[in-house]
C-alpha cells in the first residue's frame, strides 16, 4: 500500500485512518509509548527541504518506537550528481522499510510508488499531490468540530495555484460538505476542479469576501497568498488586506468555528486570533504527527 | 464541368471518415511525407458525406499503418475506418477504437512533470472522452493542453 494521491482514497479507506489516527493521540502527545514499529526503518528523503513535514514524520515514527534516515535536502546527494530518481528510490526501499519522499516535480511519487517494493508515502510533489497534509486536515476538522459530515467549510486565499485546497475541497466533497470558494477572482478555483466536486454531488458556492460566510461556516480554512502571483505590489497589498481574519471579523462568528491554517502564515490571520477560541491551526499541526503515526502504521502492516 | 476524382492508390493505406478539418492534423501526427520520400499523397477535406455530412479523407502511397500509429489517429479522428492496399485490392479493414488508458504514445505538456525528467518510465495517459477528447496525465493529473503537439 502506498500513499501517493488523496484520489486513491475511498471514504472508507479515509475514516479508517482517522480511527487509527484517533488511537495515536496519547502516543503522539508523549502521554504513552509504544514500540509498535521497534526495529523498523523510514528513509526520509527530501529532494525540497520542508523542515515542518520532516520533523512531523519523524516524530511520528519515534513516537512509534521505530527509526528514520534520510536526507533534509538534496545538496551532496547522488540525485545532484544525475542519478535518476527511480534509481534512489531503489536503492532506498534496500535501506528501509518504508520511504516518505518530498520532491519538486509533480508525479515522482507516483513513479517512485512504480519503483519501489517498500510502500511510498507522498509527502508533497511539487505543485502536485500532498496527501498526508489533506488527512490531517480532515482530521482536524473532524476532532475541533466534532464530525466532518456535511461540515460548511470555507476555502480562502489562494484557491488557484494552492494544491493542498484542492485535495482538500475534493475529499471534503466526498464527505458531502457544504463548500463555498472565497478568493480574488484572479486566483479564485479552477473551473476543472470545481467541475469535478460538483460531479461528486457538492454545490460549492464563489464567494469573494470572508464577511459573507462569518455566520454560517463550521470551518474557515485560508491559505497564504503569495506575492509572486501578482505583478502589481498595491494589487497584492489590495488583496492581503481584504483576505485578513481579525478578531473584529470574528465577533459574528458560529459558535464553534474553527479556523485552519496549513502555516507558515504571513499576515492572513492576525495574532490576536491565536488566543481565541477559534484557532485551530497550531492543534492542526500537531495533529499531523497522529494522522502520520497512523499512515506509518497501516502502510508497514500491509495489506489495505 | 467534371469531377475532380483522387486516384485509387496500388499500395498504401486509405484513412476515410476523419472528422472535417482535421486531415492535415493526421498528417503531421504520421510524420508524412517522410524525408527523401516521393510516394503520393492525396488529402481531400471537407467532402460531402452521408454518413458524416462532411468528412476528410487521406491516401497514402506505399505506407502500411502500425498499431501505434492506429492509436495515435483514434485520438484526433475517433471515427475514423483504415484500409490497407494492397495491388488494388482491399487487404485490411479497420475501425480506430478509443482506448481508456494510452502509454508511452503521448508527452506531458506540463514541464514540471516527472515523466518529462528523463526517468526510465513510459508515459500514461487516461483518455477522457466527454464533449471533446482529452488526455490527462496519470503521474502529474494534469491534462494535455494540445493532443497534436503532445502526440506528433
Ligand atoms: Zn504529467
Amino acid at each position: 500500500m502506498h500513499v501517493v494521491s488523496i484520489r486513491d482514497f475511498s471514504k472508507k479507506d479515509i475514516e479508517r485512518i482517522l480511527n487509527v489516527a484517533e488511537k495515536m493521540l496519547p502516543i503522539a502527545r508523549g502521554e504513552k509509548t509504544s514500540d509498535l514499529l521497534k526495529n523498523r526503518i523510514m528513509a526520509t528523503l527530501f529532494f525540497e527541504p520542508s523542515t515542518r513535514t520532516r520533523l512531523s514524520f519523524e516524530s511520528a515514527m519515534l513516537r512509534l518506537g521505530g527509526r528514520a534516515l534520510g536526507f533534509a535536502d538534496p545538496g551532496g546527494t547522488s540525485a545532484k550528481k544525475g542519478e535518476t530518481l527511480a534509481d534512489t528510490i531503489r536503492m532506498a526501499a534496500a535501506y528501509s522499510d518504508v520511504i516518505v519522499l518530498r520532491h519538486p516535480q509533480e508525479g515522482a511519487a507516483k513513479l517512485a510508488a512504480r519503483f519501489s517494493d517498500k510502500p511510498i508515502i507522498n509527502a508533497g510533489d511539487g505543485a502536485g499531490q500532498h496527501p498526508t497534509q489533506t488527512l490531517l486536515d480532515l482530521f482536524t476538522i473532524r476532532k475541533e468540530t466534532g464530525k466532518l459530515n456535511k461540515r460548511n467549510v470555507a476555502l480562502v486565499g489562494d484557491l488557484k495555484y494552492g494544491r493542498t485546497v484542492h485535495s482538500l475541497a475534493y475529499a471534503l466533497a466526498m464527505f458531502d460538505a457544504k463548500l463555498t470558494f472565497i478568493a480574488p477572482p484572479t486566483l479564485q478555483m479552477p473551473e476543472e476542479m470545481i467541475a469535478t466536486v460538483k460531479k461528486m454531488g457538492a454545490k460549492p458556492e464563489l464567494a469573494n469576501r470572508v464577511e459573507d460566510v462569518i455566520g454560517t461556516a463550521d470551518v474557515i480554512y485560508i491559505t497564504r497568498i503569495q506575492k509572486e502571483r501578482f505583478p502589481d505590489p498595491s494589487e497584492y497589498k489590495k488583496v492581503a488586506e481584504i483576505y485578513k481574519i481579525t478578531t473584529d471579523l470574528l465577533e459574528d462568528a458560529k459558535k464553534g468555528m474553527k479556523i485552519m491554517h496549513p502555516l507558515p502564515r504571513v499576515k492572513e490571520i492576525t495574532q490576536e486570533v491565536d488566543s481565541t477560541k477559534y484557532a485551530a491551526y497550531f492543534k492542526q499541526a500537531f495533529y499531523g504527527v497522529p494522522t502520520r503515526m497512523a499512515l506509518l502504521k497501516l502502510v508497514t502492516e500491509g495489506g489495505n | 464541368m467534371k469531377e475532380m476524382k483522387i486516384q485509387p492508390i496500388k499500395n498504401g493505406t486509405v484513412i476515410d471518415h476523419i472528422e472535417p478539418g482535421m486531415a492535415l492534423k493526421v498528417v503531421r501526427i504520421l510524420g508524412i511525407p517522410e524525408p527523401e520520400s516521393h510516394s503520393t499523397i492525396s488529402i481531400a477535406m471537407f467532402v460531402k458525406s452521408k454518413k458524416m455530412k462532411e468528412k476528410d479523407l487521406l491516401k497514402i502511397e506505399d505506407r502500411e499503418l502500425k498499431q501505434k500509429e492506429v492509436n495515435k489517429i483514434s485520438l484526433i479522428a475517433p471515427n475514423a475506418t483504415i484500409v490497407i492496399i494492397k495491388d488494388y485490392n482491399v487487404k485490411k479493414k479497420m475501425r480506430v477504437s478509443l482506448p481508456e488508458v494510452i502509454n508511452g504514445i503521448a508527452r506531458c505538456s506540463n514541464p514540471n512533470c516527472i515523466t518529462n525528467k528523463g526517468e526510465p518510465l513510459e508515459t500514461e495517459f487516461s483518455v477522457e472522452n466527454g464533449k471533446e477528447i482529452r488526455l490527462r496525465c496519470l503521474y502529474c493529473e494534469r491534462y494535455v493542453t494540445d493532443i497534436v503537439e503532445s502526440i506528433a
